[in-house]
């Protein structure tokens, strides 16, 4: 999931008796799973939310574009680097997806951007860590990108148009990426010795980052409650989780890989895998900044704009330029 | 001189391989996520066709190599890629007037390559000739704009333009292996394609208000293998790392 901890602005939900007719009419037509569009009115929570989680999900896939590129001057064949780096440019193209949604709720990606180079607006944890060998590719692909299709699939349903839209784009690219980092995990778990150790120790380091990419349990909590209701969100952390693990580790077995969790074990009962939860303190650490690479993330982002931004001034002058002369031409 | 056709084929493949590789360099990093897409697409493109050119090279060859171990395989000298691409990137302005510079070569060299006489070079032309216009088309757009941007994007320009041209002259030395190739019909003269050239680069930088460096003095050593630049080899220690530290494992 790219969105993680995002706190609704209401109070929790109200019911429908409690809502004014305005406010009624709109979470009426979010029940029948109306799509609401751009120019429709929405209540204001609803626009801040949204805001909020499109605009984190873009700036995942945007900083989610750094520990992968880490490894594409490497990739071992130039089948493997083809198909990294068109992973790659499909993660830049969700980012631009996702703010244009962002836009159509009337914030611009430029301000959304400073938000994120400020920090004051967050990006999923998982990419605070590093990518430290070629079996990375695979857990990543594998591991994120399987967390991030349990959380979109279902959002193809949300309520706000747009971003159910551009989820359906996206989800069909996702599946790609996981089944190409599935591929090479298998390449690497059937490989050569160290090839197998590669493949071990990517999943010892991407397991627990990649269940925290849920969030923490938010059973109880009134956000999550006002986001289900306006069908923002549409499932529970934990409920996401659970499924996420249950497909997970028999595809770890096929593998040969051991899921690092001594706990971890088949609930006939419950028809579901007891796991043990992440580390959920380092969780919090991430999100506070100290995760391996929050720095170094935030850092290249910032570079990245900084050092483009004569490139952008100067493409937007010659573009006034182009303007000008057309008017003048036009005039005459 | 060894198989002529062989050693042609590895300096397109090799042209494209060095380049792509520069440019993917690029990925995450560029000034607008619409130029982190555009220049993945870029590398993208030729990388693919470092598959097509030097799986072909091995396949005249005949010594059982593939493009992964051309690719992965070869040392610095016996790389044939133009000085030009294994330049560093520099910043997003000389990068993009080295991809310009090397864009307004190829479009041409791939569309005579066309009517190669051989068959199989002929296709692969036919397929990154419409990758390499539009690489042309938007690295073209690029130069003007930003030459004739802001004060600031002017200079950078001219700067990297001036640092860049005494690698254009190689793109248009003749050798044996090139009049091997012209006597059998497949490639042109380098040298004869010299005039386009100039032509299409004097209006680019025309209308991007860029000076034309005076002096066409001309390194070379890159497409016979001679002499590469210092660049080349920790370019090749990235690249090639991880088949060279575990030469038995597949990928
Ligand atoms: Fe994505
Ligand atoms: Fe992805």
């Amino acid at each position: 999931m790219y969105a993680q901890m995002i706190k609704s602005t209401g109070e929790g939900v109200k019911s429908l008796d409690e809502m004014d007719p305005q406010e009624r009419a709109f979470q009426e037509r979010i029940n029948a799973n109306d799509k609401i569009e751009p120019k429709d009115w929405m209540p204001d929570g609803y626009r801040k939310n949204l805001i909020r989680q499109i605009g984190q999900h873009a700036h995942s896939e945007i900083v989610g574009q750094l520990p992968e590129g880490n490894w594409i001057t490497r990739a071992p064949t130039l089948e493997r680097k083809a198909i990294l780096l068109a992973k790659v440019q499909d993660e830049a193209g969700h980012g631009l997806y996702l703010y244009c949604a962002a836009e159509t709720l009337g914030v611009s990606r430029d301000q959304m951007t400073r938000d994120l180079l400020s920090g004051k607006m967050k990006y999923s944890s998982i990419f605070n860590y590093p990518t430290l060998t070629w079996a990375d590719m695979g857990a990543v692909g594998w591991l994120v990108d399987g967390a991030a299709i349990m959380n979109q699939v279902p959002l193809q349903r949300t309520s706000y148009g747009p971003y159910a839209r551009a989820m359906v784009r996206i989800c069909k690219e996702e599946s790609f990426h996981q089944r190409q980092g599935y591929d090479i995990m298998m390449k690497m778990a059937n490989g050569t010795e160290a090839q197998r150790k590669m493949a071990q120790d990517a999943l010892n380091r991407f397991w627990g980052p990649s269940l925290m990419m849920f969030g923490p349990s938010d059973e109880n909590s009134v956000h999550s409650a006002q986001s289900m209701a306006w069908k923002i969100k549409m499932n529970s952390n934990d409920e996401l989780r659970q499924k996420f693990v249950d497909q997970t580790v028999p595809q770890a077995e096929y593998l040969g890989l051991t899921v690092p969790d001594d706990t971890l074990r088949w609930n006939e009962e419950r028809g579901h895998y007891d796991f043990a939860q992440p580390d959920w303190d380092e969780f919090f650490d991430v999100l506070k900044g100290n995760g391996p690479c929050n720095t170094e993330r935030l850092e290249a982002r910032n570079k990245a704009w900084d050092e483009g931004r004569w490139v952008r001034e100067g493409l937007l002058a010659h573009a006034a330029k182009k303007r000008a002369a057309a008017a003048q031409v036009a005039a005459e | 001189m060894t198989q002529p056709q062989f050693e042609f084929l590895t300096r397109l493949g090799d042209n494209t391989l060095v380049l792509g590789h520069r440019v993917s360099e690029w990925c995450g990093h560029a000034p607008v996520l619409e130029e982190d897409i555009a220049l993945a697409n870029t590398a993208l493109d030729l990388i693919g066709q470092t598959q097509l050119w030097l799986g072909l090279a091995g396949e005249v060859e005949g010594k059982g190599r593939d493009a992964d171990t051309l690719a992965f395989h070869r040392d610095v000298w016996d790389f044939r890629s133009l000085l030009l691409v294994e330049q560093p990137n520099g910043d997003f302005g000389q990068t993009m007037m080295r991809q310009f510079l090397f864009d307004a070569w190829h479009s041409n060299y791939l569309a005579q390559l066309m009517d190669s006489s051989d068959s199989r070079i002929a296709a692969i032309a036919e397929k990154s000739t419409k990758e390499v216009t539009y690489h042309l088309e938007r690295s073209s757009d690029t130069v003007i704009g930003l030459g004739d941007g802001t004060e600031e994007s002017h200079v950078r320009m001219q700067k990297a333009l001036d640092r860049l041209w005494p690698f254009v002259g190689e793109m248009f030395v003749s050798d044996e292996v090139d009049a091997a190739m012209v006597a059998e019909g497949i490639a042109p003269d380098p040298a004869s394609l010299r005039g386009e050239f100039d032509t299409l680069v004097n209006n680019v930088l025309t209308a991007a208000t860029l000076t034309r460096p005076q002096d066409d003095f001309a390194h070379k050593g890159g497409k016979t293998g001679g002499r590469h630049t210092e660049h080349l080899g920790h370019m090749l220690t990235q690249m090639q790392w991880l088949q060279r530290a575990y030469p038995d494992a597949s990928w």
